[in-house]
């Protein structure tokens, strides 16, 4: 066995990986991870390495996903899939309270889960950063959220293989994976075998990974997985324009570049449900035939709800076109006044999933293009 | 200046005017009161004269038949109180009458419309404050139609 | 309330603490203004602006702002609710002795301690005199901190006046100048007709020294602020009361969010320097 403090990366082959999805059951933990379900790649809770998508690929764009054959065993070499790991630390049903005829309300007992995540990409770790300002660094907190996250064992998964609809790399949150892990992976194929280089990111990952059979990384392997995830950093699908995205879209509010979309949206409502970082909620509240017992859910909602925003009478975005505005102003834009970043964490699930094929990042870019076309007819006009 | 060009030169409505005009709208004013529930005109009467009020409050008021005279509006300091000695067929298509003791200035309409025609610039002018106080009722007016304060189960 | 009782209601947000009708007074024939005492353990004091998430279990929960005294210490809550849906109604029709869920108090104040030795004016359009209340009440008591205080309040028709006894109280006081005006024609009413904005617009004023607060519907605000801003008022020195949909009142279900502002948190109450260019844009 391995001695705990090492100095440097570890390195481990698929034994390994088996390994640690074991000790990590052993512990307790219920491991999270990707496997193949219904022609995807999805998360759901593993009970051995075996159960990894190994060998498959991704083929993604605009409204489109597919799985492909690789020629080699990958187990983390595909993008995003329509889950992500939000419907784990804000699930779409929960039960809020239940009120009986005394007049008490009783919380739901917290039945918190420990999850150990595994080959979460920078984009998603950026994302599981994003939902704890949102859920967890306000005046108000969501204690069932902030209780998962505290007993979260996160393993990450640099990415090496970005998809066609990816852009973590200009929204600064891949693909290497950034702080927030307790270990870090990057899988590397070659003639010597099937790899995974380790790095410890807190303390209990350093625990965890003594657990798990392993030699030291040479300062090459090191080297070399780094240099394919700064290659993977070139050859994104797209990119969000590199403007001052807040200003833009706080000055385009009147752009008739929203009914444009709003042609092609359906209000759907996809997007925020592959969204990492859409929280919003609704609560309902049911009781039973006598009226005695009720009791109130929070389910997830989106923006794009024709009654998102109804107030006595009629809901103020009842356009297509206010409704994409929101959804698109509010996650690149006044997601900095609310919480202080974007919202947005470049992982392309919007885009493969929606079913027309809108693009935020060309929606963006469109933006740009107008803005500058009218700042070119003002100047004009001025010269005149 | 006198004090009636001073005291229109300090009303909103007449601001625009330049102080020759002022003193000409000036020598058609003199100062008026009336008490508690007198009336000022009636609807269909000749259309003469043009109120600034000081302080009180005049009610306009409409004939209904089977509701009786029915208040649509009331005016109070600064409002301008009639318009329709400026139009033909110069007659006054709702009646006023003094809810409470009310002072103001009463501007003889005859005078000013010989004014305005020998002096287009002075009418352009005259007629420009009166369709700014014109506006501005009938802003309030769509307002009181968007009935604003009903409930959302007034569906109509 | 005990240090572990703070904990425990901050601990969970959504959780309602259970309050009784002890009172209701019928407002008119749509309003209800309902006195709620603890069952148990009291919130904590709510200042003028501020709203409670008012459940009724099984029906829902919907925001109210308070419409009590802010002077009060016995604890009870105080809202005046018109039945405009299905949980507002259900709170309308709430006997005494009816039981209830209470979250808050939450938001932003009407702040009137900053307008202290102002004038104030005080501009409500229908129910969006019952948030003002309390900072009438708050300046009545404290009458000496402040120069003028002005009320100007619409209302459809004399029968739709809230609180019409203390209003009487008000307009026979010489201290405070009171104006009501309804927007339709009334039989046996002897006041004013016309929209609120046209008893503003005549109310002399001193742009430097004043202060206004203006609630009720959003359109009423936005007219009533522009009469302000034509008198040289600054907007800086205009406060609305800001109305979304709430679902959680504690800036977690994104639901309020009026562009940049979640109106739980940054509102209900905010200066017209910030809301006034976001109210312009169609459906923000």
């Amino acid at each position: 066995m391995t001695e705990p403090e090492d100095a440097g990366p570890a390195v481990f082959g698929l034994d390994g990986l088996d390994r640690l999805v074991a000790v990590l059951i052993g512990e307790g933990y219920r491991v999270i991870g990707p496997t193949v379900r219904d022609s995807a790649i999805v998360l759901d809770e593993l009970d051995s390495a075996a159960r990894l998508p190994a060998g498959l690929g991704v083929e993604t764009g605009p409204g489109y996903y597919r799985l492909q054959r690789r020629q080699d065993d990958a187990v983390f070499a595909h993008s995003a899939g329509p889950g992500s790991w939000k419907q784990f630390l804000h699930p779409p049903r929960r039960h809020l309270w239940s009120a009986g005829p005394d007049g008490e309300f009783r919380p739901v007992p917290p039945g918190s889960p420990r999850y150990a995540f595994l080959g979460v990409r920078g984009c998603d770790l950026a994302a599981t950063g994003i939902l704890g300002r949102v859920l967890g660094g306000g005046p108000q907190r969501d204690g069932a959220f902030e209780r998962i996250r505290q007993s979260l064992f996160i393993i990450a998964a640099n990415c090496t293989e970005p998809g066609g609809v990816c852009f973590c790399a200009s929204m600064g949150t891949g693909p290497a994976a950034g702080p927030g892990y307790d270990l870090a992976l990057t899988e590397r194929i070659d003639d010597s075998g099937h790899w995974f280089i380790a790095e410890t990111g807190t303390p209990e990952g350093a625990r965890v990974l003594a657990e798990v059979p392993h030699r030291s990384a040479a300062a090459a392997e090191v080297q070399s997985a780094q240099a394919e995830v700064s290659a993977a950093a070139q050859r994104m699908g797209r990119e969000m324009p590199p403007v001052d995205l807040p200003a833009l879209i706080r000055d385009s509010r009147e752009s008739p570049h929203w009914a444009d979309v709003a042609s092609r949206c359906l209000a759907c409502a996809n997007c925020t449900m592959v969204c990492p970082t859409c929280f919003c909620t609704t609560t309902e509240d049911v009781s039973d035939l006598t009226g005695d017992h009720a009791e109130r859910w929070q389910r997830w909602a989106s923006c794009f709800e024709l009654d998102f925003s109804y107030i006595h009478g009629g809901s103020v975005r009842q356009s297509g076109a206010s409704r994409y505005r929101q959804w698109f102003s509010h996650k690149l834009g006044t997601w900095h006044d609310q919480f202080g970043s974007s919202g947005c964490v470049g992982c392309g699930r919007c885009i493969a999933w929606c079913p027309v094929g809108i693009d935020i990042t060309a929606e963006a870019s469109r933006l740009v293009e107008l803005a500058d076309l009218a700042q070119e007819a003002e100047t004009r006009r001025e010269d005149d | 200046m006198t004090e009636h060009g001073a005291q229109l030169a300090g009303s909103g409505i007449f601001s625009g005017l330049s102080a020759e005009e002022l003193e000409l709208v000036s020598t058609a004013a003199r100062p008026v009161w009336f008490g508690a529930g007198q009336r000022l005109f009636l609807e269909g009467g000749p259309a003469r004269g043009c109120w600034l009020i000081h302080d009180g409050c005049v009610a306009l008021d409409l004939l209904v038949p089977g509701r009786g005279q029915v208040v649509v509006q009331t005016l109070g300091h600064g409002d301008v109180l009639g318009w329709s000695w400026l139009l033909p067929p110069y007659q006054w298509h709702f009646g006023a009458v003094a809810l409470q003791p009310t002072t103001a200035t009463e501007l003889d309409t005859d005078l000013l419309r010989t004014l305005a025609e020998q002096d287009p610039r002075f009418g352009y002018t005259l007629t420009l404050s009166l369709f700014q106080a014109c506006v501005q009722r009938l802003q309030a007016t769509r307002a009181r139609l968007l009935d604003l304060y009903r409930s959302p189960h007034d569906r109509r | 309330m005990t240090g572990a009782e703070i904990t425990s209601l901050a601990a969970e947000p959504m959780l309602p603490v259970p309050y009784l009708v002890a009172g209701r007074a019928a407002e008119t024939h749509d309003c209800v203004t309902l006195r709620l005492a603890p069952a148990r353990d009291s919130l904590p004091p709510f200042q003028p602006g501020q709203f409670t998430m008012l459940a009724v279990p099984g029906v829902g929960e919907v925001a109210i702002s308070i419409s009590g005294d802010p002077a009060a210490q016995d604890g009870t809550l105080t809202h005046t609710i018109r039945a405009v849906g299905a949980v507002s109604t259900a709170l309308h029709n709430a006997a005494l002795g009816t039981p209830l869920g209470v979250r808050g108090p939450f938001g932003t104040t009407w702040d009137l301690a900053s307008a202290a030795g102002r004038d104030l004016v005080i501009v409500a359009g229908g129910v969006g005199l019952a948030p003002l209340r309390p900072v009438m009440l708050g300046a009545l008591a404290d009458r000496g901190s402040y120069r003028r205080v002005c009320l100007i309040a619409g209302a459809r028709t004399p029968a739709e006046f809230l609180f019409r006894s203390e209003l009487a109280a008000w307009s026979r006081r010489a201290d405070i100048e009171v104006e009501l005006t309804i927007d339709q024609p009334a039989a046996g009413w002897d006041g004013q007709v016309g929209f609120v904005t046209e008893p503003l617009a005549r109310l002399p004023v001193d742009p430097a020294r004043t202060t206004a607060f203006l609630c009720g519907p959003e359109l009423m605000m936005r007219f009533a602020a522009q009469a302000l801003l034509r008198k040289g008022i600054l907007a800086g020195d205009i406060r609305v009361s800001l109305e979304r949909n709430m679902q959680c009142g504690i800036g977690l279900c994104g639901h309020c969010q009026f562009g940049p502002i979640l109106v739980c948190q940054d509102g209900p109450v905010v200066s017209y320097a910030l809301a006034g260019p976001l109210l312009t844009i169609r459906e923000l």
